[in-house]
């Protein structure tokens, strides 16, 4: 397939680059770099997202980054340790007994102080912003066709109680509508009854009719699995599944023998992975046109990693280089290798295949209009 | 040739049920035939389809003796995922059926699922996109599609897994005459074409009914006939118009399409044509007024005429996103009138409903409507106005007067969606498309005493409504278990307890037998001739030529079309009833019509 052809790239290369860049942002609190990272990720959303609901939701993430940023700051002034030599303004300060010595209620604010804190806030609003990206480059719906077949059933279900969610909305509005043409107008929690029990009829009875549909269709046609396979893949399942849970406890605690920390771990999730594939080689099932895994999403994935190894590298070199200098305050630092790091995390911009565009159609009226009158 | 379908004395019981819905079936249904279903409401349509498919009683629950059997396997060992390499089924609502978003992927769900390998799958999406011709729709989202694209990507999906049966479950009921001959088009062309078996379910057995091979026909205690179309509808109870005019004339073999009718009604024509006095070109006595308000100057503001009961001048109805779903419309109701609101799917029928009761979305433009018909219970002789004319002679325009004196003053006159809730529903009433969205309530006794509150009337007023609407329905029963018909009835009680001069019908039809489509008609006359005004918004063209006075047609939000029924509906083909079309160029739109005109000769 060239890479020229606009192709969707596979969701799941979105998601490891943008994991990579959060995992390179979470290492440092250097504005400068962190706003270079935002911009990175905001390029490659405005040059690659698709024209889905979800594409246009990368603003809202923006918003709540903005958001976080400002409440770091005001619980900063307000009950934030303050520290620092310019004095910005002071607030009453109230005495807290010595048990709460991490809070400072009130206080004088310094600018090192209230720079730091915003600071902090903006990491984590650049972290969401990398999620965000990946939510918006990478269609829920295509990630979970490509979960591993033993799985699929379980994707099927999310799949669909997704796309229920709106339908909820939707029979709420109805039946609020339809409750003033019997003159109800009661809000809150009294026209809960009234407006509950049709929406719950409304959803169960869409919920048998969706069922029997699947049904009807061969949802969950048992592959010819015989008995003896289907015992197999669910011991090597189990038995993964309580090694991983032994080894998150051996990892997590240090006074167990060293056995069960990583190795456990490890073994757990090879033989979970086992079961997996053991489960789906009798699925009876196939997948129309899957996203395949290509050039581009080798690239992709490859400059998510590349991103993150650079800043982490960094980070184990010179640390100093990746904080915003505060005591004194400075003008942060820009080391090279971080930028460039932070730069091929851009690449995908550009060297990726286009998403494919949907033939312009204007919107059927009917259907929305029908939506619409119901709603 | 070989059996596609055998049920062989299979008997259904349901959960909760002591009586078989299903008795003894026997019934065997060829390969590459098309069989239409018909029965009236609750008679077991719906169980023998679901039988077909193993839904019932895998799924349902319930009792099933005997054995059915498609093309040798029995659903005794399959359960309906077993089946679906060779059943595909069909339901009402395509958009309850649908799994995936986009069109495409619907087409492919069904193939993933059988384990087909890719370049099969897409070989098959294109034939099938193709074959039902929605190529240009493949990455559209299925909740943008029209009705009749919706139900063709649900035929459409279904027929990717190459099924040998493909069961429909009133796969017209909700699309507008044109989305139903699209889907029925289709289906016609997958018998002719693929010799797939298909069997269908229809209430609207007009639409279907010279497609089909063969009739199957299960009465209410459970029986089935199955038999030619032209030997069963001999005494069917569910006959579509041209039938019972066949019935009516003595035609034999029966016509079971307009077609035929109209080659074997020549001598008829000649009978009713000489019941028209020289000169005229509608029946005696048919009441022949022009709506007023047509003839005046659109937007003027002097209060319209006294027999006015709601008046909408250049109603804009636009929905977030931009969607214009109405489009200016000027609208008088008179009293003692129903109107039918006709247009296809979308065109702004509902909006336009919603914005005349003043609960709905109204962009710009005004909706009065008049107080000085509300209030007090009219008592049945106090409408001298508008009692339907055609049967009759004598009343027609002239007899329109109303009684009070004195015309519409500025102080009658207010707009609707300004007053609160309660006192709106007073004045105009509306029985929403999904009628059920208003019954909260346990039992129906609950749900009218309830009403009785809400209107402030004495108790019982909505109980003693409900008994003359729909008869015998016990007030310690569920709303839900309540047949389609019967939850109409409920709600449109429950409105009628206000007693408001205008009452708004949105598509009441839908899923309505021809029995209780009849009792609807019964209770819309009986609404007019008190006085009131109704308005019914319908796709199904039979429906209006038995209970419209007037027919509006709209079509992209602006009415395209506005007059007595008999003028409407005979220009246009679409909207034509099939009576009307055999007699055309005369002016009888139901075999009642033909009957009087034929009786009046008589007598």
């Amino acid at each position: 397939m060239s890479a020229t052809l606009p192709r969707a790239v596979h969701p799941a290369a979105w998601w490891g680059w943008a994991v990579g860049m959060a995992v390179a942002v979470s290492t440092t609190n250097n504005p400068l770099l962190l706003f270079l990272a935002l911009a990175v990720v905001a390029l490659v959303v405005a040059n690659r997202r698709g024209s889905s609901p979800w594409a246009r939701a990368f603003r809202l993430y923006l918003w709540l980054g903005l958001f976080i940023v400002v409440v770091r700051v005001v619980l900063h002034v307000l009950v934030g340790l303050k520290f620092g030599d310019i004095v910005l303004f002071s607030l009453p300060e109230v005495t807290l007994p010595s048990w709460a010595a991490g809070i400072q209620l009130g206080g004088t604010v310094y600018l090192e102080g209230l720079i730091g804190a915003a600071v902090l806030g903006l990491r984590l609003a650049v972290i969401i912003a990398c999620i965000g990206a990946a939510n918006a480059l990478a269609n829920p719906k295509r990630l979970l066709r490509s979960l591993p077949s033993a799985l699929h059933e379980i994707g099927s279900a999310v799949v669909v109680s997704v796309s229920v969610a709106p339908q909820l909305a939707e029979s709420v509005q109805r039946v609020r509508r339809a409750r003033q043409l019997r003159g109800d107008t009661t809000r809150g929690i009294r026209s809960v009854p009234s407006v509950a029990l049709p929406v719950l009829e409304d959803t169960l009875e869409r919920s048998l009719l969706l069922a029997a549909a699947m049904d009807s269709r061969g949802y969950g046609r048992a592959g010819a699995a015989p008995r003896s396979h289907r015992l197999l893949t669910g011991a090597v399942t189990l038995t993964g599944l309580l090694a991983s849970a032994l080894g998150i406890y051996g990892v997590l605690d240090t006074s167990t023998p060293a056995l069960m920390g990583t190795p456990a771990l490890l073994l757990g999730l090879s033989l979970s992975a086992l079961g997996l594939w053991l489960g789906g080689r009798h699925v009876v099932r196939s997948s129309y046109r899957p996203d395949p895994w290509l050039g581009a999403e080798w690239l992709t994935l490859g400059c998510g990693v590349v991103a993150a190894a650079a800043l982490v590298t960094v980070s184990r070199t010179s640390p100093e280089s990746l904080a915003m200098p505060l005591t004194p305050l400075a003008f942060p630092p820009l080391p090279l290798a971080a930028v460039v790091g932070l730069l091929v995390g851009a690449l995908p911009a550009y060297l990726t295949p286009e998403p494919p565009r949907p033939a312009s159609r204007m919107p059927q009226r009917g259907a929305r209009e029908e939506v619409g009158a119901r709603g | 040739m070989a059996d596609a379908i055998s049920l062989s004395r299979v008997s259904v019981t349901l959960p909760g049920s002591t009586r078989p819905i299903l008795r003894e079936v026997d019934l065997t249904i060829d390969e590459g035939e098309l069989a239409l279903v018909v029965g009236r409401t609750g008679s077991g349509k719906s169980t023998l389809l679901g039988a077909i498919c193993a839904r019932v009683p895998h799924f349902t629950g319930g009792t099933l003796t005997g054995h059915v059997r498609l093309h040798g396997r029995d659903t005794r060992d399959h359960r309906p995922r077993d089946l679906a390499d060779l059943v595909g089924v069909v339901g009402q609502d395509p958009l309850a059926g649908f799994v995936t978003d986009t069109v495409e992927e619907e087409l492919a769900y069904g193939m993933e699922q059988l384990g087909l390998p890719a370049a099969t799958m897409r070989k098959r999406v294109e034939e099938t996109l193709d074959l039902l011709g929605i190529a240009e729709l493949r990455d559209v989202p299925l909740r943008e599609l029209s009705g009749g694209q919706q139900q063709r990507v649900a035929i459409g999906s279904v027929l990717t897994a190459h099924p040998r049966v493909i069961l429909l479950d009133e796969p017209t009921s909700a699309l507008d005459p044109t989305g139903a001959e699209e889907v029925l088009a289709t289906i016609t062309r997958l018998v002719h074409d693929l010799a797939v078996t298909v069997v269908v379910a229809e209430h609207r057995v007009e639409r279907v009914l010279h497609y089909a091979d063969t009739v199957v026909h299960v009465s209410p205690s459970g029986e089935v006939r199955s038999g030619l179309p032209s030997d069963l509808m001999v005494d069917s109870d569910i006959a579509p118009p041209v039938v019972e005019l066949g019935r009516y004339a003595g035609w034999s073999p029966l016509p079971l399409s307009v077609r035929d009718a109209r080659r074997a009604a020549s001598g008829l024509r000649t009978r009713l044509t000489a019941t028209l006095s020289p000169g005229q070109d509608r029946p005696i006595g048919q009441s022949s007024h022009t709506p007023a308000g047509q003839d005046r100057p659109v937007g003027q503001s002097s209060p319209p005429p006294d027999d006015v009961v709601l008046a909408a001048r250049d109603v804009v109805v636009r929905y977030p996103g931009d969607v214009l779903a109405v489009a200016g419309v000027d609208l008088d109701l008179h009293v003692g009138q129903v109107t039918a609101v006709m247009g296809r799917n979308g065109c702004g029928k509902s909006s336009l409903l919603w914005a005349l009761q003043g609960s709905g979305i109204l962009t710009s433009g005004t909706v009065r409507a008049s107080r000085r018909f509300a209030g007090a219970r009219a008592p049945a002789t106090a409408a001298a106005a508008g009692s339907r004319a055609r049967p009759s002679t004598g009343s027609g325009a002239a007899g329109r007067a109303v009684e009070r004196s004195g015309g519409n003053t500025a102080s009658d006159l207010v707009e609707p969606r300004k007053l609160a809730a309660g006192e709106r529903r007073s004045l105009v009433g509306l029985v929403p498309q999904t009628a059920a969205d208003l019954l909260y309530l346990d039992t129906v006794g609950a749900e009218c005493d309830q009403a009785d509150r809400e209107s402030g009337v004495p108790s019982d007023t909505c109980a003693r409504l409900l008994e003359t609407v729909a008869p015998g329905i016990p007030a310690e029963q569920h709303p839900r278990d309540l047949s389609e018909g019967q939850k109409l009835a409920l709600v449109l009680a429950v409105q009628l307890t206000a007693d408001p001069p205008v009452l708004l019908l949105d598509e009441p039809t839908r899923g309505l037998d021809p029995t209780a489509k009849a009792a609807l008609s019964t209770v819309l006359r009986e609404l007019a001739a008190r006085g009131r005004s109704v308005v019914v918004s319908t796709h199904d063209v039979e429906f209006v030529a038995e209970v419209a006075d007037r027919v509006v047609v709209m079509a992209g939000g602006e009415v395209v079309a506005d007059g007595p029924t008999a003028e409407v509906v005979v220009s246009s083909p679409a909207f034509a009833p099939q009576v009307s079309k055999v007699t055309a160029p005369g002016p009888w739109l139901t075999v009642d019509d033909v009957r009087h005109a034929l009786a009046g000769v008589a007598s």
